[in-house]
């Protein structure tokens, strides 16, 4: 059956037809013995009682609009509701006439993202100067002063607030991560033991007990009549929280370097701030990007927890609405809502991530 | 007292007096003493742990000597960061694994220390840069990362991205042990070419080819001591030593 070739002669060849193609698919991965065959059937058939059923459900049967629970289909879901509420979900109670800067704001982060994630935008160095400042632009747009009416820090809420914390957050942690890191690694005593102490203190805290510390116990700490902004206070436990998963996650991709990158930009004259930022942060951070984005994500998905403290992010503000007593009995409908919104947003974090690291890995992959 | 000794002699371009470096309590260089001249070659050799790389990362400072003076170009290596850097720029180093920076491409592996170092503009550092790439033969794989090379051209680029700081010392630390055997001529080639154009180099390596052809002198270690320093047909046809005698026979035996 196999044809033979003199020696240098053998012509490239396509592979055997029954090692290709979706009938050997299915042979291979569902029925390739008996029990995976069973396994695979069972699956089918409790995917064909429960996907029609459930997309009936969420789709075909649901009520889009209406007033009031009573409005809704009593077999469908009832979208009506968030459709009502989907401003509050989206600006908590942000003053009706400021709600522009928020949309603003929401606009700049776009642009300030894909800088950051676009690595071949026109202009992007300008981007990524404006990316920097984007933080502080936006904090005085939400906050207002200096010519913008003050919104208080309370009034943020819905997806608005949860997009602030989780952005802070990560706008701030990567930086202060990296130097910890670095502090970690440090030969100066000070330094080290001051970054190994800080790190190990805040894993060793569940964020709640921070988020507690930063609603009720700091004020014991300042002096008495400063009024410290809650939300601030927020944001600065959850970055300061992050910051020490990140400070850990670098430095493992601190550690998988070779020591003799370090030793030949110490060879070539480079300083130690120019070999960490030329030649050993770029390899590191490459290697660290799953764990950064794990850390990302889990950020993000911890800024639920400030409802503990009275802040109404998308799940609080969520909570709230589901004891309106004109929407009884709709909880289902609000958390599948806000379940959908973490979703799209940490999935969308998730495989940017893959996307960098193929990237990355190509050209120099040993 | 040393100071005054190397601004006397312009011709001596490093000089190690008394030194002696311990990791912990280990004892691992004891009581150097070398003399290099301006465009000497030297070739170091002796057994594994003999403190050899020890000894020439101290003369830029990779490791630190706990007593002792080392006199690099005039500047003594203290613990003072400026004089470290100093000295590092004329001072280049080859090292056994290459340390090419792998997210870099070639071209910019060579350019990265003139442009942040020596404050040079791209454009000259890329021209300098294509210069040493054409002297090591590579010129044509400049735009590749240094994964895509073998390993002897990978050593070739190392040898060039030293040479784009205009070192006045190069030293190389086993530049030819990771190699395939057909990839230590290719290297040997630029490393003697180098030599014959002057530059002064310290060379650790057990190539006794190499040390044959270019070297003025060849040390051999033992224990972290220089047990014996001659010119290389009285080293290796009448070693004194007889430890240098029972290397030299192992590794020249077969
Ligand atoms: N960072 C370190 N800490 C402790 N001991 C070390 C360290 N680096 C090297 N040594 C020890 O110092 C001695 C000299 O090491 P060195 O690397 O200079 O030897 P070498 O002559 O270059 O050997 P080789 O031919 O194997 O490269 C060895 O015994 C080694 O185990
Ligand atoms: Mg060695």
């Amino acid at each position: 059956m196999t044809q033979h070739y003199a020696p240098g002669t053998h012509p490239d060849l396509p592979p055997p037809s029954n090692t290709v193609g979706p009938i050997h698919w299915l042979r291979v991965n569902l029925f390739s013995s008996i029990p995976n065959t069973i396994v695979s059937l069972i699956a089918i058939y409790l995917l064909i009682i429960s996907v029609p059923a459930a997309i009936d459900w969420l789709f075909f049967k649901a009520t889009y609009v209406g007033e009031s629970r009573n409005d809704c289909a009593r077999d469908g879901a009832c979208w009506a509701f968030i459709s009502e509420r989907f401003q509050l979900f989206v600006y908590g109670f942000y003053p009706q006439a400021e709600r522009w800067r928020v949309d603003l704001s929401a606009v700049l982060l776009g642009v300030a993202i894909a800088a950051v994630l676009w690595q071949n935008m026109p202009g992007r160095k300008w981007g990524l100067i404006f990316a920097a400042i984007y933080p502080f632009l936006a904090g005085w747009l939400l906050t207002g002063g200096m010519g913008l009416t003050p919104v208080d820090t309370n009034d943020f809420g819905g997806v608005m607030l949860t997009v602030v914390i989780g952005i802070t957050g990560i706008a701030f942690s990567l930086p202060i991560g990296i130097l910890l890191a670095l502090g970690r690694q440090s030969d100066l005593p000070i330094i080290k033991y001051f970054s190994i102490g800080f790190i190990e203190f805040i894993r060793g805290v569940p964020l709640i007990t921070l988020l507690f510390v930063a609603s009720t116990m700091l004020s014991y700490f300042l002096p008495p009549g400063s009024n410290f902004d809650l939300l601030l206070r927020v944001l600065i436990m959850v970055t300061l929280f992050a910051s020490a998963y990140m400070a850990e996650v670098i430095r493992g991709g601190l550690q998988a370097l070779p020591k003799g990158q370090k030793e030949a930009a110490d060879s070539l004259g480079l300083n130690y701030w120019q070999a960490m930022r030329l030649i050993i942060l770029p390899q590191a951070l490459t290697i660290s990007i799953p764990g950064i984005v794990n850390t990302f994500i889990g950020l993000y998905k911890d800024t639920s927890l400030v409802v503990i403290i009275g802040l109404l992010d998308v799940l609080g503000v969520g909570r709230a609405s589901v004891s309106d007593t004109a929407w009884v009995g709709l909880s289902t409908e609000v958390y599948l809502f806000v379940a959908v919104f973490f979703f799209i947003t940490c999935f969308g974090m998730a495989r940017y991530s893959l996307f960098l690291e193929n990237k990355l890995n190509t050209g120099h992959k040993h | 007292m040393s100071e005054t000794q190397t601004n006397a002699n312009n011709d001596i371009c490093i000089q190690i007096q008394d030194m002696h470096k311990w990791y912990g309590e280990f004892h691992v260089l004891k009581d150097i003493n070398l003399e290099v001249c301006k465009g000497e070659k030297i070739v170091v050799c002796g057994p594994s742990g003999s403190g050899k790389s020890t000894m020439i990362r101290c003369i830029n400072r990779l490791e630190e000597h706990q007593q002792g003076h080392i006199i690099v170009d005039g500047t003594e290596l203290t613990n003072d960061l400026k004089n470290i850097d100093a000295v590092r720029s004329e001072v280049g180093m080859c090292f056994q694994h290459f340390n090419l920076f792998p997210h870099l491409t070639i071209l910019e592996n060579c350019t990265l220390a003139p442009i942040w170092v020596r404050k040079m503009p791209r454009k000259e550092a890329e021209e300098i840069a294509m210069h040493y790439l054409e002297r090591v033969k590579i010129p044509d794989q400049a735009h590749k990362y240094p994964g895509q090379l073998s390993g002897g051209q990978q050593q070739r680029v190392a040898i060039a991205r030293s040479l784009c700081m205009k070192p006045n010392i190069m030293l190389f630390d086993e530049p030819t042990s990771a190699l395939d055997p057909e990839m230590i001529k290719e290297v040997l080639d630029t490393m003697v070419e180098l030599a014959n154009e002057g530059m002064t180099m310290i060379c650790v390596t057990h190539e006794m080819g190499f040390a044959k052809q270019v070297a003025d002198r060849v040390i051999f270690m033992d224990g972290g001591e220089i047990i014996e320093e001659n010119n290389p047909t009285e080293f290796f046809d009448n070693p004194q030593h007889e430890r240098t005698k029972l290397f030299l026979s192992q590794i020249l035996g077969h």
